[in-house]
């Protein structure tokens, strides 16, 4: 399979970069791991006019904490990077346990995580992840940079609030004011395959009470579906039965799952209540 | 190296060609690409090179899997004109003159294939997993390989080719 014929350029800087986007109009594409990108436009869902390589663009593979604890993660860091962070595994206990489960190995060492947040697939477990850690991303256009919260970046299956010439040069995890719990479980048929069901949980704790909690859904909605009333149900709780219980059925009403090959509605629903259920366990102590 | 391509018969279209430089093998080469040409392509018509699989072309079963810059990529989800500068190593390039790679040697000693269609992909993989863990233990091979897909052999045997392969170049040092 073939994509459509198309312009290519890559640029070994951001600026120019931004330059020759813009000179593509709405039908220019930023590639980096093109681990979505390149599928798409063999299967001709997409079918851009330009695409502006960014992967000859230096100083963007990085992840790395500010010293406020802000994490940092460019536009080219791997997947197969965040997997192998020791830095992740010591501080971001819901990224390290998604990192391992992103797409198979392979895939793994090319796409990204940025490039994963911006492709915006209902399906895409890094999305729910970065929203579950009430992160953002940074746009850099012909205007300057922008920050936007995952939140509101993300208007619908595929679609984005990023202008036709920015490039999210990298997205942003903020610091956590107590010690962070949680994780990403998910469902899946086979290694590679998209989510079934996803769920990511993102905690912070003060001894035994949440101080923040951040639940987000993958693949069971038209778009990633933060799940803020569970969330909110366990700010200032301890982790009991009770509270986790409480936690799960409201994440569970806040999915939108549909009837498909991988599962009916109501699985699918049961599956991200025993997820949430499985994470808090975990995080508050017991099995 | 010759590629061929239809004509749009359209001057306001012309195909928009690049010229690329990499390094294949252990050898150096320039190839005039269409930007939409896939490396898997590049390696079997441009090179030659057709050790390399296309299975399912859908990045799902790896056995176009080569190294690019020593990371393994699916080539099937890569361009050509994107390895400009870098090094690739394929299946070809495992063996020399006169011996098997121990990987090769494994796969014979251990029965790991079957039709062989998975293999050079499989055999890949695996050079990436112990050039990076040269003693995986039979978990680590696993998970390596989870993005290879084969069909006969029900993996077992591949599990162990790869553990021979990482005995004998321990061995060799």
């Amino acid at each position: 399979m073939y994509p459509s014929r198309f312009r290519y350029e890559a640029p070994r800087s951001l600026d120019e970069a931004i330059v020759t986007l813009r000179d593509g109009g709405d039908y220019a594409k930023v590639l980096a791991g093109g681990q979505s990108l390149v599928p798409m436009m063999k299967l001709r869902f997409a079918s851009p006019e330009l695409l502006v390589d960014i992967n000859n663009v230096p100083g963007l593979d990085y992840h790395r904490t500010d010293p406020d604890g802000t994490l940092r993660i460019g536009a080219l860091c791997r997947h197969a990077d965040l997997e192998r962070s020791t830095l992740l595994t010591s501080t971001q206990p819901t990224m390290a346990a998604a990192a391992p489960l992103i797409a198979d190995p392979i895939v793994r060492s090319r796409g990204t995580l940025v490039g994963s947040v911006c492709h915006a697939d209902p399906q895409g477990d890094w999305a729910s992840v970065v929203l579950a850690l009430g992160g953002s991303v940074v746009a850099q256009g012909p205007r300057g940079r922008r920050t936007i919260p995952v939140a509101d970046f993300v208007t619908g299956p595929f679609e984005t609030v990023l202008e036709p010439d920015e490039i999210v040069v990298e997205a942003l995890i903020p610091p956590a004011t107590g010690a962070r719990a949680g994780g990403y479980l998910k469902l899946e048929r086979r290694v590679g395959d998209f989510a079934t069901v996803g769920v990511a949980v993102a905690l912070e704790m003060s001894g035994a009470t949440v101080t923040r909690a951040g639940i987000a859904l993958t693949g069971v909605g038209g778009s990633t579906i933060g799940a803020t009333e569970a969330a909110s149900a366990l700010t200032g709780q301890t982790l009991t039965g009770q509270t986790i219980e409480m936690a799960a059925g409201l994440a569970g009403d806040a999915a939108r799952p549909r009837t498909d090959h991988r599962g009916s509605a109501a699985y699918k629903r049961h599956m991200v209540r025993t997820f949430v259920t499985r994470i808090l366990n975990r995080a508050g102590g017991s099995t | 190296m010759t590629m061929v391509y239809e004509d749009p018969g359209d001057e306001a279209t012309d195909v928009p060609m690049r010229r690329i430089k990499f390094t294949v093998n252990g050898q150096k080469k320039i190839a005039e690409v269409e930007p939409r040409l896939l490396l898997s392509h590049l390696i079997r018509r441009g090179l030659g090179l057709t050790g390399t699989h296309m299975g399912c072309d859908t990045t799902n079963c790896g056995a176009c899997t080569v190294l690019v810059d020593g990371r393994p990529v699916k080539s099937c989800t890569m361009l050509a004109v994107q390895v400009d500068g870098r090094v690739i190593s394929t299946v070809e390039g495992l063996a020399t003159a006169s011996e098997l790679h121990p990987l090769q040697e494994g796969f014979k000693e251990e029965h790991g294939l079957q039709c062989g269609f998975c293999t050079p992909g499989m055999m890949m993989a695996a050079k990436a997993l112990l050039d990076e863990n040269p003693d995986p233990s039979e978990e680590d091979v696993r998970w390596a390989l989870s993005g290879n897909l084969c069909r006969c052999t029900g993996y077992q045997n591949i599990v162990k080719s790869v553990l021979w392969a990482a005995d004998k170049l321990r061995a060799e040092g």
